[in-house]
């Protein structure tokens, strides 16, 4: 395998596996939150809260990538801050790319959670709190497993974007190699230079065969919870 | 002694106003009323599912509501079980963790609570434990349901219309275990229903509810005895519920004589050993009033008694319910106005109820 792929492939192929689960993962409790929120929560600027979760969907990648880096590059107003009080730096990073991956995949991420979490019966969340659970508990012991498919179907969309970004990233993070190159910046690395065919060709097949594995994953894993679940 | 359960209630929903006051000590109260007079409501209230905008709900002498001190405890801190309509099982525990999934809420301290193995006899679903919620039968699930609901250790226990979405043969499934949760638990029990039979087999005692007041509110054998409670004594399956005792069968004729206040009854032959106790219901249209005492009647029971009380005519004016007071037991029953008019029926007449045995019930 390692002489299929040259060492700089094979970086790019591991960057982005690390780059892509990290967005999944960091993402995942914040998303939860909201998805929750949106769900479930009354409260005054919910569409508004909505409509900018959503934003990035409807965005050109290049404006989020481009919004990102006036925020949360070294200059920005956060990156300054984090970079002053926890020395975290995002600008050029990996984890830059990581953000970039995951603000893109968030939208899709709420929205198959909160798709779930609204379709739970809330009479079943009643039951449990006359059983004596409070509400967190109740989050965690009815809510939580019963939004498990959607959970894992949020995750895998978010995983499967963040391993296809590229406007955003490329923007906020630009293109180094080994620290920064992600698949798709490496494929389009190769397109431009001459004799680069072969490498990007490698590389889109990598591409699709992590995609469509991610696709089963998500497919095997639904299947493995629903039937737990409805039976009924 | 204070009441077990005490409840006033002002909630407004909409158009539909809540404005409930009832107390009671009984083991089994049931909540009575036409579909929309606001049963489930006021349970609602009870077990904090709704915050009332004003009233007091106490039980047992602690507070859940108080809305003049400012009281309200959240539902899952009131140790208020509660069986639903439909049993809300968790599907995705099985029967086991459902039935424990209280318990792990509950206090663990003091062990007043029923053992697994006590509800799980007294529910007979010993062999369900291992299955998923939704490999069940509905009986199976409402059962399961009760045993959740008293495995959480709770002071009270609402059950709302639990058997409403079964099938007559399930719910002759799971009344007898509602019986023995009543008389052997030691826990009060609030039931809604819009079904006099299961009011006549399960209430000690009763409160009727009609468009969100309470309308009357006492022990079920007085007020199913009232010529005067439309909602009981007009519908078709009004009657008096007697407490009797098996005292003696009589296998030759197939009898089993009881022993009531009222008298010895003569009923078809059941299969309960002597001396168990047992809840007897005389539909007031299976009562025949004569003024002499009879020979030569094909009926076995004939009661002495009092009137007390003689109802408006209802229905197209045809019929009216007499209530009959036989030796402290009040009595059912129901006359066309012309046979009242030919016996001049009044209060403080006597008289003499004929029952044919194979018409008593015993539900």
């Amino acid at each position: 395998m390692s002489d299929w792929l040259s060492p700089e492939e094979w970086t790019a192929v591991r960057l982005s596996l690390i780059v892509a689960t990290t967005a999944m993962l960091a993402s995942l409790p914040l998303g939860l939150a909201i998805a929750w929120l949106l769900a479930r929560g009354r409260f005054w600027g919910k569409s508004l809260l909505d409509a900018v979760i959503h934003l990035p969907l409807i965005l050109p990648p290049v404006v989020t990538g481009y919004l990102l880096l006036i925020g949360f590059g070294r200059r920005g107003p956060i990156g300054q801050f984090l970079y002053d009080w926890f020395g975290i730096v995002l600008s050029f990073r990996w984890t830059g790319a990581a953000l970039a991956c995951a603000v893109m995949g968030f939208p899709l991420m709420v929205r198959a959670i909160r798709l779930s979490i609204e379709a739970i019966d809330r009479k079943l969340e009643d039951a449990a709190g006359t059983l004596g659970a409070g509400p967190f508990w109740v989050f965690l012991t009815v809510t939580l497993p019963l939004a498990l498919p959607g959970i894992l179907a949020g995750m895998i969309l978010c995983f499967a974007k963040a391993m296809g970004e590229f406007g955003a990233t490329i923007t906020f993070v630009s293109n180094i190699p080994g620290e920064t190159q992600t698949l798709p910046s490496a494929i389009y690395t190769f397109t431009q230079v001459p004799n680069g065919d072969a490498g990007a060709m490698r590389l889109t097949l990598i591409s699709i065969a992590i995609s469509v594995a991610a696709l089963f994953a998500s497919e095997f894993l639904a299947r493995l919870v629903g039937r737990r679940i409805a039976v009924e | 002694m204070s009441a077990v359960i005490e409840v006033s209630v002002a909630h407004r929903l909409g158009a539909f106003s809540l404005d409930a006051a009832f107390a009671s000590d009984g083991r089994l109260t049931v909540l009575f009323g036409r579909s929309g007079s606001g049963k489930t409501s006021l349970v609602n209230v009870i077990s904090g599912l709704i915050r009332p905008q004003a009233g007091r709900v106490v039980i047992d002498g602690r507070a859940m509501v108080d809305s003049a001190a400012g009281i309200f405890v959240p539902k899952h801190k009131r140790r208020i079980g509660y069986v639903f309509q439909e049993a809300r099982l968790f599907p995705h525990l099985s029967v086991r963790q459902n039935l424990l999934y209280g318990r792990w809420f509950a206090p663990k301290a003091e062990d007043g609570g029923s053992r697994l193995d006590d509800v799980l006899d007294l529910l007979g679903i010993s062999h369900l434990l291992h299955r998923q919620p939704g490999a069940l039968s509905g009986g199976e699930k409402q059962r399961v349901a009760i045993g959740r609901a008293l495995l959480a250790k709770p002071r009270l226990l609402l059950m709302d219309e639990p058997l409403a979405s079964l099938d007559e043969e399930r719910k002759a499934e799971i009344l007898p275990y509602i019986e023995r949760l009543r008389d052997g638990f030691g826990i009060p029990i609030v039931y809604v229903s819009h079904s006099i039979a299961e009011v006549a087999r399960l209430a000690t005692h009763l409160v009727i509810l009609d468009q969100g007041k309470v309308s009357m509110s006492g022990p079920t054998a007085e007020l199913m005895s009232r010529p005067d409670v439309p909602i009981l004594s007009a519908s078709a399956e009004a009657g008096a519920v007697l407490d009797a005792r098996v005292l003696r069968h009589e296998p030759e004729h197939g009898l089993t004589v009881l022993e009531t206040a009222a008298g010895p009854l003569q009923i078809a032959r059941r299969s309960v050993p002597e001396g168990t106790a047992l809840r007897v219901r005389i539909l007031a249209s299976d009562v025949m009033l004569s003024l002499k005492p009879l020979d030569g009647i094909s009926a076995l029971n004939v009661l002495p008694g009092q009137v007390t009380a003689i109802g408006a005519p209802h229905g197209d004016g045809g019929a009216l319910e007499v209530r009959l007071d036989c030796n402290g037991v009040g009595l059912l029953a129901r006359l066309t106005v012309k046979s009242a008019e030919q016996l001049q029926l009044k209060p403080g007449g006597l008289v003499y109820a004929v029952i044919k045995s194979v018409s008593i019930d015993t539900p």
